[in-house]
């Protein structure tokens, strides 16, 4: 036992500076939004709270296009939320509860949609769209997003699902519940937490995806595809309160479920 | 015998819906071959083909293109950089928050924080870092280390461009990995590493012998994911560097959105795809894992 607290000072130091290297940027992103626009532009910049304003914040929101496109955004979320899961949540059931024919190269076909980029699904879509009408739509960028955000979505509530006991679903139909009856009663409401968790990753996908939502979109842009266009033509104030205000809700989001993260990650890999 | 007589009604009840696994997918095949497949298909279809008629046009006008060589160089260039480092990162990472130490969930949640944040949002937070006006010459400037701003963006300096990205895409998505390297550790029983260290194994021999090999798959599933990601990388680029550099899927979204060339544009993201998957066979090639070893 030589110097045990040795590679203990070293595991914490090296624990907080990666923690420093983290969270610093976050830090300084958050205190050039919430600052007054001189203090954007000043030089050196304060490093710590002062000049503290929402004046940067309202620069941001009250430019041309930006409430308009997060409401597209929030509508756009929404909807791949509701897609995905719905489309997702019975087919995670099924490779949870079922052993069939043919269920592994069901898995393996949907987890092998992660190498098929988002790139090459937005271009020929753009094409299509104009044909089916949806171009430029809340719809379509929610129809794209939902490719994107389906295999995940079914992955993770197959893993929801796996966690929770079959027995309590058989038990419930010996007792004269219908399978369907179960499903509602029983499994549900235990899976309901997990599924609401997944449900926020889904939104936080699309929430984040600007590729497909600027392609798809030509007058009515989500936020990102917004902020992406006007990105290099706009002053700081609009950089750095934009930048705040897309990383925002993911801080929150891995709040949220950071109980979830590992289940959803760690059997998500497997 | 009750029993039995309700586990044969039970049995019963199931067999009758033998088929609804099948319904249960239904919906997600479907919806994956109309948003997945068609598109890719549709997507080769306007690479090699106008009107009808079979052509390598786009592709011509992809390669002749000036930008094209800065795009794909600016790609490679980037993964040969960020997965090392990443790599080394991530397990570091992962390896403290295995160690039992006291604020083991605090460093985690904060190693944690990137996992959501986009990769626009990600390059917007590095622009103001490393804008010449920005933070870090700030904070560089109050400890002294320099005396004027530091141009730490500029266009004429490829290898500080890539510098600036790579520090946005490592501090963006090692989260990623390093959930991964995490849920892998986790099943590594502790016994093998603590008999190594019985037997005088230092913390790097540890690591080596005992926690990399048996860390394989997960490195593995990592590392295709991350190689994956890494050609979709778009909007960090534009948004640090601006036109100072550019990537492939950066080069599609221009085509597509400035040029108006869906044609060059789906040749773009057919290259995207054909690198992807190549690098993915490269990767599962690579680091096989031999099936005794899985079993152990």
């Amino acid at each position: 036992m030589k110097a045990a607290w040795l590679p203990r000072v070293a595991l914490h130091a090296g624990a907080v500076i990666l923690s420093l290297w983290v969270v610093l940027p976050i830090y300084f992103i958050t205190l050039a939004a919430f600052s007054t626009q001189d203090a954007v532009y000043k030089y050196p910049k304060n490093l710590v709270p002062q000049d503290l304003s929402t004046e940067t914040m309202r620069f941001f929101l009250n430019s041309a296009g930006v409430v308009d496109s997060l409401q597209r955004s929030v509508f756009v979320a929404a909807l791949t939320l509701l897609f995905a899961l719905g489309v997702g949540t019975p087919a995670g059931y099924a490779i949870a509860r079922f052993v069939f024919r043919g269920a592994n190269g069901f898995r393996l076909a949907v987890v092998s949609t992660r190498a098929f980029p988002i790139v090459i699904l937005s271009i020929p879509l753009a094409v299509t769209y104009i044909r089916w009408g949806i171009d430029d739509s809340v719809l379509g960028v929610a129809l794209a997003h939902t490719a994107l955000a389906l295999p995940f979505a079914v992955l993770v509530t197959s893993s929801v699902f796996a966690g929770i006991s079959v027995e309590l679903e058989e038990a419930a139909m010996t007792l004269g519940c219908s399978r369907m009856a179960a499903f509602r009663k029983i499994a549900l409401p235990l899976a309901l937490p997990g599924l609401a968790a997944a449900a926020i990753f889904v939104f936080i996908i699309s929430w984040n995806e600007v590729f497909a939502a600027s392609i798809l979109t030509l007058r009515n842009p989500t936020l990102p595809a917004q902020v992406l266009s006007v990105l290099n033509e706009s002053a700081l104030p609009f950089r750095f309160a934009g930048g705040f205000f897309l990383l925002a809700p993911s801080l929150i989001v891995i709040f949220v479920i950071r109980k979830y993260l590992f289940n959803m990650w760690g059997r998500v890999v497997k | 015998m009750a029993a039995v007589a309700q586990r044969a009604t039970l049995g019963r009840r199931l067999r009758r819906w033998e088929g609804l696994p099948y319904w249960l997918i239904l919906p997600t095949l479907a919806y994956l071959a109309l948003f997945f497949v068609w598109p890719m298909v549709k997507s080769f279809q306007l690479a090699f083909q106008d009107d009808g008629v079979w052509t390598v046009q786009p592709f011509r006008t992809m390669v002749d293109d000036v930008e094209f060589g800065n795009a794909l160089r600016f790609t490679l260039l980037l993964i040969v950089f960020i997965i090392p480092i990443q790599f080394v990162l991530a397990l570091t990472m992962a390896l403290i928050v295995n160690a039992k130490l006291r604020a083991r969930g605090l460093f985690l949640y904060i190693f944690l924080l990137p996992l959501a944040i986009s990769d626009l949002a990600a390059g917007i937070v590095w622009s103001s870092m490393f804008t010449e006006l920005g933070y870090l010459n700030t904070v560089l400037e109050k400890v002294g280390a320099i005396g004027t701003p530091y141009i730490w963006i500029d266009p004429t300096h490829e290898s500080k461009l890539l510098f600036t990205v790579v520090m946005a895409e490592i501090w963006r998505s090692t989260a990623l990995i390093m959930i991964i390297l995490v849920a892998g550790l986790q099943g590594i029983p502790r016994d093998y590493t603590e008999a190594a260290e019985v037997f005088g194994a230092g913390l790097f021999n540890r690591i080596r012998y005992v926690i990399l090999p048996m860390l394989k798959p997960s490195i593995q599933v990592a590392l295709l994911l991350r190689v994956i990601l890494a050609f979709e990388v778009f909007s960090t680029v534009i948004a640090i560097t601006g036109r100072g550099s550019t990537v492939l899927a950066a080069e599609a979204w221009r085509w597509q959105t400035a040029n108006m060339d869906a044609n060059v544009a789906a040749a773009y993201a057919s290259l995207i795809l054909v690198l992807s998957v190549v690098s993915a066979a490269l990767v599962l090639g690579l680091l096989r894992t031999p099936k005794e070893r899985i079993a152990r």
